[in-house]
């Protein structure tokens, strides 16, 4: 593949990140379309995927662009095998029942958030100018999550069990989200991205406000996962991909 | 915006605008809602060239490729061919940038226009008033909507369900 003279693979790489983590996260909740315990928050899970996929395509329009070598953001999202995507395994997590998603998705919200805050004051027009967009609307996502969050933890003796039990699954997958690669840190020497140890400290300090709310406290974390970022995955985004690219593999170029 | 175009040929491309409305709510145009975010008219001697830039209201609304079409649509019936849209993301799109003609047609669709400014939206809102009786006594049934730009209301009074344009 030929790349441009001048790709910035730092930057293409966060780009890819970025639109990674928000195509798999909105894959996984649109597997509730349908499906949910209400209508209303059937209505709620599709409209946020909805959100997650559009800034999907807009990230890895942004990422294509940056490479320079004739792929679309479509090559990207149906072309590339498991070990190509750089997503976070938090993502990835199956939905398991409501009060799972729920639990991750406000994992995510709260991280993206921040994320999305530093980005958007960075020095890439561009990127700062997603960000900002974005922004606006994941902190909708993160009012309806935690919300949940502090519902079901704070509920009934089933649904607290449940969220103990998702605190049990999804905690594994934090430490992974304040890694710092080589890659990150010559962008936050860039002034691309923000510091990741203020995020973590902040991210932490607003999800401990909001588990004490709901009743619940974070495990010790003994088997963190790592890796996503350059490509290590676990065995569910293979089965993921599997159902979303289906199409595409099966049918190159096909449109309707 | 610069134009070269003389004033009657921009009002022109402006009319033709106004009769492009949102696919998903019929009854307010893509300029009332605040989605054409600059035209550019250039007129030499007949020769029309026009230039719209539109702004996504949600990242992944999907009525974007729509509102193009209905664009170069639109501006044909005026016989103006030479046409070319973009798509601009930054400042992003804002519900206050929604016109008093399109709060007051939203309202008129059923739908409540926003009740307070983006930045001034703090967690849900209460108080919004029922956009078919004009009862106060409403209460949020869910966040999000039919639509992305919306959230699920219901009146107490006339007990009726209603969409709710989310200040953004």
């Amino acid at each position: 593949m030929t790349k441009k003279i001048d790709t910035d693979s730092s930057r293409f790489e966060l780009l890819t990140r970025l639109g990674d983590n928000v195509l798999i996260m909105g894959h996984r909740l649109s597997e509730w379309s349908g499906d949910a315990p209400t209508l209303e928050e059937d209505m709620a899970l599709s409209n946020i995927a909805l959100d997650l996929i559009g800034q999907a395509r807009l990230w890895l329009t942004a990422a294509v662009m940056e490479e320079g070598a004739g792929r679309t953001e479509d090559d990207l999202a149906y072309q590339r095998d498991v070990r190509d995507w750089h997503n976070l395994h938090l993502v990835e997590l199956p939905n398991g029942d409501f009060g799972r998603t729920m639990l991750r998705q406000y994992f995510f919200d709260a991280y993206h958030l921040l994320l999305l805050e530093g980005l958007s004051k960075g020095c890439d027009r561009e990127i700062s100018g997603i960000a900002a967009k974005s922004l606006k609307e994941v902190r909708y996502h993160l009012r309806h999550s935690s919300g949940w969050v502090v519902r079901l933890g704070d509920g009934t003796q089933e649904s607290h069990n449940r969220m103990v039990n998702a605190l049990e699954i999804c905690t594994p997958c934090v430490p992974e989200l304040f890694e710092v690669d080589e890659v990150y840190r010559s962008l936050e020497a860039r002034d691309l991205v923000p510091a990741m140890n203020d995020l973590q400290a902040q991210w932490e300090r607003q999800v401990h406000a909001v588990l004490s709310e709901a009743t619940l406290s974070m495990p010790e974390i003994t088997n963190p996962m790592s890796g996503g970022r350059v490509g290590l995955h676990s065995e569910h985004l293979g089965y993921l991909l599997a159902e979303m690219q289906f199409l595409q593999r099966a049918y190159p170029g096909a449109t309707w | 915006m610069v134009s070269t175009a003389g004033e009657n040929t921009r009002l022109r491309v402006l009319e033709a605008l106004d009769s492009v409305y949102d696919p998903e709510i019929q009854t307010v145009s893509i300029r009332d809602l605040g989605i054409v975010r600059a035209v550019d008219v250039c007129d030499e001697g007949g020769n029309i060239q026009v230039q719209v830039m539109i702004t996504p209201t949600y990242s992944g609304c999907p009525a974007m490729r729509v509102i193009e079409q209905d664009i170069h649509e639109a501006l044909g019936r005026a016989g103006i061919d030479q046409v070319a849209v973009e798509q601009v993301l930054y400042p992003p799109w804002t519900t206050d940038w929604i016109t008093d003609r399109g709060r007051r047609h939203l309202l008129a669709s059923g739908i409540a226009p926003p009740a307070c400014r983006a930045c001034e939206a703090g967690p849900m809102e209460s108080g919004i008033s029922c956009p078919r009786c004009g009862s106060d006594q409403t209460r949020v049934l869910s966040g999000f909507g039919a639509t992305a730009c919306k959230a699920l209301w219901r009146c107490d009074s006339c007990l009726e369900p209603f969409d709710y344009f989310k200040p953004h």
